[in-house]
């Protein structure tokens, strides 16, 4: 039973409650963020845009989203 | 005017320009675009960012947009690393989000000076290249480091002529000197510290064979008009480098063939 109450991961420096399972995927598209738009990091590593659907979530996890912007 | 006669190679790739121009810290992105197109830069660095900060009022976009139209290429930083983990994991998303193996390698040490730090970049240096990253990266005059991210696999270096946005040009002549005397055959790139096209000039005199900077330009009073006078400074420079500089004297030498004295004035 444990695998359905729901998790909260920490998004960006704020608290977003998931489904059970619900994987990397799915968070962008709650997020309503297109998935070519950003780069993504789990608990401080890469996860490429191909392994989004199969990363699933836990609770407590951090995620990060990261964007391209103008640099030096 | 480019000389085609004299690209830069790297990576396989044949730069017309050695004036590699940032992105950040313009007016506007007006202002941005019209200084890359007077920069005629073929290299422009770019940057990444958390997505909860704010963004860049479209300046990125239009910024690849006016690149694009003089055959540059995107080159991605890790800016704000300090840990070689990091700038690996920031490295590949940008490879991700850019579709470019090419990265400037960002690791650094000290707060205040921005410094690199050395065993952090050659360790990232390391993983990167055994990932399929083209490494350029950021570092110090340093001979030895130089030499232990070269055998890391990097293609270049790109040794700091001052820290970060300080515009202090070459501080370290003799280290600079000694990079490039020792390291002959290497592509060094002279990144961040130039504030003025002289120091640019300079530096391509010395050899080096092309300058990045970012707030020299951002930064002027005419950012546009600054890009086109680093543009013409790097061209000049590396012209004269490659025309050869005289040999400095400690003496004066009389440019005019005269020989003894040009007048008589009699013994009287």
């Amino acid at each position: 039973m444990t695998d359905r109450l729901p998790i909260t991961v920490r998004l960006d420096e704020r608290d977003v409650a998931l489904p059970a399972g619900a994987t990397l995927a799915q968070l962008l598209e709650l997020e309503r963020r297109e998935a070519a738009a950003v780069a993504t990091a789990l608990n401080g590593r890469f996860v490429p845009r191909d392994a989004r659907g199969s990363t699933a979530l836990s609770d407590g996890d951090v995620v990060l989203f990261f964007q391209p912007i103008v640099g030096g | 005017m480019p000389h085609p006669s004299d690209p830069l190679l790297i990576d396989g790739v044949a730069l017309d320009s050695r004036f590699f121009l940032g992105t950040a810290g313009y007016p506007s992105p007006a202002i941005l675009c019209d200084a890359i197109r007077a920069s005629r830069s073929q290299v422009l660095t770019v940057g990444l960012k958390r997505t909860l900060q704010a963004g860049d009022n479209g300046a990125l976009a239009q910024a690849i947009a006016a690149g694009r139209g003089q055959g540059a290429r995107l080159l991605p930083n890790t800016a704000g690393c300090r840990s070689a983990r990091e700038a690996v994991q920031l490295a590949h998303m940008a490879r991700e989000l850019y579709g470019t193996a090419w990265i400037k390698l960002e690791v650094i040490g000290d707060e205040h000076t921005l410094q690199p730090d050395p065993f952090e970049l050659v360790a990232a240096a390391s993983e990167l290249v055994r990932e399929g990253f083209v490494v350029f990266p950021y570092c110090t005059e340093d001979l030895i480091l130089g030499r232990r991210l070269l055998d890391a696999g990097c293609p270049l270096l790109m040794p700091w002529g001052a820290p970060i946005g300080s515009g202090q040009g070459l501080l370290n002549l003799h280290g600079l000197r000694t990079l490039r005397e020792r390291l002959p055959d290497t592509v060094l790139v002279i990144d961040a510290g130039l504030g003025a096209p002289s120091q640019a000039a300079r530096a391509m005199e010395l050899g080096f064979d092309a300058v990045l900077l970012n707030s020299a330009v951002a930064q002027a009073g005419d950012p546009v008009a600054m890009a086109g006078a680093f543009g013409d400074a790097v061209r000049a420079g590396r012209q004269a480098f490659r025309a050869g500089l005289m040999a400095p004297q400690a003496f004066a030498v009389a440019s005019t063939p005269v020989s003894g004295h040009a007048f008589l004035l009699g013994d009287a």
